[in-house]
């Protein structure tokens, strides 16, 4: 998709000024959190299985090349096939290679943050296969042309009416001839609709959330079953999946499933969690016939190794935007690009730039929730922070900023000169009067005082010259 | 012990009050407090800006400064973290300094959760007649564990009693330069914190960070709100009849009054 | 250069090693071969009966509904759940020899119909590999015996368990399928299902029924 993240500051005004964005932003901030905190609280073992997942990962990236061929050889011996894409282009044409050769008219989707990162829809739709997304949110969207603004939660932006109104317009055709408006009716109205995308769909295309080595299993967590009826239902199987997605077992994936589901949604367990292995055995009644995985790398391997590595432990449960203060307070399209929240803010100059997503790694205030509650533990707050270190070192950062920075390092390595500036500023802020304990309006300070009031320094000069008056110089 | 006090650059230009405070409970509690002439500022706005040269010019000077007492203490998460949560990483090229940087944040402490952990200090005499609620400002909480300390002590205080809000460990929105980087988000930070803090009833905030609580003053008093925002060193060292953050004084603050 | 070799080779030059990689090779072997347990929640510990009432309680935690029998109640029990529900008493049924076990014939009012589902199939009748104590779960494996769609299309899933197949944690369902289908095999598809399907896509709250099946029933059978 085409990104906005360059347009950060004008994606927030619009975001900070849209009602049903706000009230859905509203739900979010207390739901996720509170049903997480839930889970975490019924399993005792969970911060030791963080521990243990965040190794686990660690230990599948430094061996990455050796799983992933042990992950390969597996998949071939079952009858599947692995195709190896370095670059989203080379994704999208080995995917749209395997549609032709299988006369795909249409595609069922199931809802892979990889697909929107390689912009597949696009893609498919410009060589005239009909993707069809089925995971109901994702479906949501794709009929109202947006992107998806929260990774496990693509429609999370949106109220009920919104869905109402959107199904009206695009199922009346389809003889659904009402405005639906209780919920349980729209989840009803999609499930028909859907159904029969599902049986005329050639192939399917599904995610993965984890792929084993042990195995050659790929996996999926989904709530709906959208992701099994296209794995089952479909003559082909593609999995597009990148490559820190591979891990050495199935014993691994279990503590990565026990991390998983509470971190994403508060669930014990995700409804559906499923390990497809290859296509149709002799025997089965289902299932397809051909069974591929599209391995993606679009820079991922040049993150390895590096002081940014930790990014690629991230098993996307969006716990880090579920816990994030300004993702609730923006939501996810104003950061501009595939992955929003915390988790966005580190990818996204990885995959786009930092010159085009330099405004992202900014964008927080260090509070560390996001890290808090990360499942794999990434030191999200320190990646953003590494973020700001090149931008800075590469002279991105605005040149206000620097001169600013500058002129405060100057002084604050001088402390005889900036006690001096201190006692100054003191006394100029004691000129524009302080008989209210506040000012309404500083110059320079606009920023501040748009929203609010300053307050005012205490009367008596600062601590350190009253310091020094009281107790003479400390050393 | 003999424990050197990093008063913060907020503390030191906006609150000298808050310093006093340390101070007295610093040495009500034994300690002989040194404050260190040469301290100007943490370095959190260059670490946080990406200028990590100016950063560690400024952690230089702190670790020099401060190596030498017993303990560190600062009356703030958000500086106390910055000592002792961060300054290793800035030298990882220069194992010399590293080891400096690690020796010195291993005895730097935020205040209350000194008092509380180290000093095993269980009760202060002081008095507030207010409902209080208390904001979890982030760095204390999530780099120092500040969390329960604070409240142990607030619950021996005479006349005060404490409303919980709703999300107490949620940023207020102020992020050092982040306020005015992100002007707007911010203020949406601050309208949920705020609208948490009404619901509570409380008439008085506390918090350990000076820079958060001038942060949600500046926004309550914008929008008319009767609730008093205090340093919760002030509470805890008897000083509560100072004007409250934003609010005009009748009398000079310092020193006098800290007595 | 292929595009797998150029990816791999991508990888070793980040990770600073060459092609055989020693050590690391036999780490990545060791820990395939060995595939060592991690953490397993205590919660999964007890007897038997402590067990069945885990899976019980957190089935039911999960939306899907409980019911234990004997052998002999079996057939009895599935009619009862779909009189009381309002659904025909008319069922498609995997074809697993598992289930001959039971006396459906006791039951001719009882339709039924062995295979794959077919649109106007409104229930669906299976046993299971196991049942997962630790969360209540179900796991379903493919093959000529449970076709995957039976899991997935009908509106409403019976699900036959015996007590004995009543395991604690997921790693227990890991050492049946290595026992059944060998060390790194597995079947096509396994599927491990908790609860109806459900989303919560519009507005964050719960629907039951979004693509897969709105009613789980389990049927718990004591041997």
């Amino acid at each position: 998709m085409q990104s906005t993240a360059h347009a950060f500051k004008d994606n927030v005004d619009r975001a900070l000024v849209d009602d049903n964005l706000q009230q859905s932003l509203a739900i979010l901030k207390v739901g996720f959190s509170e049903r997480r905190r839930q889970a975490v609280e019924r399993l005792p073992e969970f911060e030791a299985l963080r521990d243990r997942a965040r190794d686990i990962k660690n230990h599948a990236l430094a061996h990455l090349d050796l799983y992933l061929e042990a992950f390969e050889a597996k998949v071939t011996a079952l009858g599947g096939q692995v195709h190896w894409a370095p670059t989203a282009d080379d994704a999208c044409r080995v995917v749209l290679d395997i549609c032709r050769e299988a006369g795909a008219r249409t595609v069922a989707k199931s809802k892979s943050m990889i697909a929107e990162e390689i912009a597949l829809n696009a893609h498919l739709e410009a060589h005239g296969i009909e993707p069809v997304e089925t995971d109901l949110g994702e479906y949501i969207i794709q009929l109202r042309r947006e992107p998806p603004s929260h990774i496990i939660a693509p429609a999370v932006h949106l109220t009920k009416d919104q869905v109402a109104d959107t199904f009206h317009e695009h199922h009346r055709k389809l003889g659904f001839d009402r405005r639906l408006t209780e919920r349980p009716d729209l989840v009803a109205e999609a499930r028909a609709v859907l159904r029969r995308r599902f049986q005329e769909a050639d192939v399917g295309i599904t995610g993965a959330n984890f792929l084993v080595a042990e195995t050659g299993s790929s996996m999926l967590v989904t709530n709906e079953g959208n992701a099994d009826l296209s794995n089952t239902l479909p003559r082909v199987h593609i999995v597009i999946a990148s490559i820190e997605k591979v891990i050495p077992t199935l014993e691994d994936a279990a503590t990565l499933l026990r991390v998983l589901a509470r971190s994403a949604t508060g669930q014990e367990w995700s409804s559906y969690t499923t390990f497809n292995t290859g296509p149709r055995r002799p025997g089965d009644l289902d299932g397809p016939e051909q069974y591929h995985v599209v391995l993606l790398d679009n820079g991922r391997s040049s993150v390895l190794g590096g002081d940014m590595q930790d990014m690629l432990r991230c098993i996307r449960c969006g716990a880090c935007m579920n816990h994030c203060p300004v993702y609730g307070a923006i939501g996810g399209h104003a950061y501009g690009w595939v992955y929003p929240g915390p988790i966005g803010s580190v990818l996204t100059p990885q995959l786009i730039g930092v010159a085009e997503a330099g405004s992202l790694p900014n964008a927080s205030t260090f509070c560390g929730r996001c890290e808090s509650v990360c499942p794999v533990r990434i030191p999200l707050p320190k990646l953003m922070r590494h973020w700001r270190e090149r931008e800075f070192e590469h002279h991105l950062t605005p040149a206000a900023v620097r001169q600013g920075l500058a002129l405060w390092a100057f002084l604050a390595t001088r402390p005889r000169l900036y006690r001096w500036a201190t006692g100054l500023a003191n006394r100029l802020l004691a000129l524009f009067g302080r008989a209210d304990g506040r000012y309404a309006w500083l110059p320079l300070a606009g920023a501040w005082t748009r929203y609010r009031d300053f307050p005012a320094p205490q009367a008596g000069g600062t601590f350190h010259a009253q310091w020094k008056t009281r107790r003479g110089a400390g050393r | 012990m003999t424990v050197g006090l990093f008063v913060t650059c907020l503390v030191d230009m906006f609150r000298p009050s808050v310093g006093f405070a340390a101070v007295k409970l610093l040495e009500d509690a034994g300690c002989r407090v040194v404050v260190p002439d040469v301290q100007t500022c943490c370095g959190q706005p260059a670490y946080n800006s990406g200028d990590r040269a100016d950063a560690r010019a400024v952690a230089r000077q702190v670790i020099a400064a401060f190596e030498g007492f017993d303990h560190v203490v600062a009356p703030s998460g958000s500086c106390g973290g910055m000592i002792a949560h961060h300054f290793p990483a800035l030298f990882d090229d220069d194992a010399a300094m590293q080891a400096r940087a690690e020796a010195l944040a291993g005895k730097t402490h935020e205040l209350v959760s000194f008092l509380v952990d180290v000093l095993g200090v269980r009760h202060v005499d002081a008095r507030l007649d207010a409902t209080v609620t208390y904001h979890d400002s982030c760095s204390g909480l999530r780099e120092l564990g500040v969390k329960a300390q604070p409240r142990a002590l607030l619950s021996g205080i005479a006349g005060l009693k404490l409303a919980e809000m709703a999300n107490p460990e949620v940023c207020c929105g102020f992020g050092g330069t982040f306020c005015v980087k992100y002007p707007d988000i911010s203020n949406a930070m601050l309208a949920d914190k705020t609208r948490d803090i009404a619901a509570t009833g409380a008439d008085t905030l506390l918090a350990g960070d000076l820079g958060c609580l001038m942060n949600m003053a500046g926004k309550l008093q914008r929008l008319g709100s009767s609730v008093r925002v205090r340093h919760i060193a002030e509470v805890l060292a008897g000083m509560s009849d100072l004007a409250a953050i934003g609010e005009p004084e009748t009398a000079p603050a310092g020193p006098a009054a800290a007595r | 250069m292929t595009a797998r070799e150029q990816m791999l080779g991508a990888i070793r030059r980040s990770l600073r090693r060459g092609t055989q990689a020693g050590e690391a090779r036999a780490a990545v072997e060791a820990r395939l071969r060995r595939h060592p347990v991690n953490i397993v929640p205590a919660r999964t510990a007890g007897t038997d009966e402590d067990r069945v009432r885990l899976f019980e309680r957190w089935a039911t935690f999960n939306q899907a509904t409980v019911v234990r029998v004997g052998v002999a109640d079996v057939p009895g029990a599935v009619v009862d759940y779909l009189a009381a529900n309002n659904l025909p008493a008319r069922v498609v049924m995997a074809p697993d020899a598992a289930l001959d076990r039971y006396d459906w014939d006791g039951r001719p009012m009882l339709e039924r119909r062995r295979g794959l589902p077919e649109d106007a199939d409104r229930v669906a009748v299976t046993g299971a590999l196991a049942g997962i104590a630790e969360t209540g779960t179900l796991v379903f494996t493919s093959g000529a015996a449970h076709p995957t769609s039976l899991n997935l299309l009908p509106e409403t899933h019976v699900v036959v368990l015996r007590e004995a197949d009543v395991v604690g944690p997921l790693e227990e369902v890991f050492a049946r399928l290595r026992a059944r289908y060998g060390e790194g095999g597995m079947p096509r598809t396994v599927n491990t299902v908790t609860g109806p399907s459900r989303t919560g896509d519009i507005e964050q709250q719960l629907e039951l029924g979004a693509h897969g099946p709105r009613r789980l029933h389990i049927v718990l059978v004591r041997d």
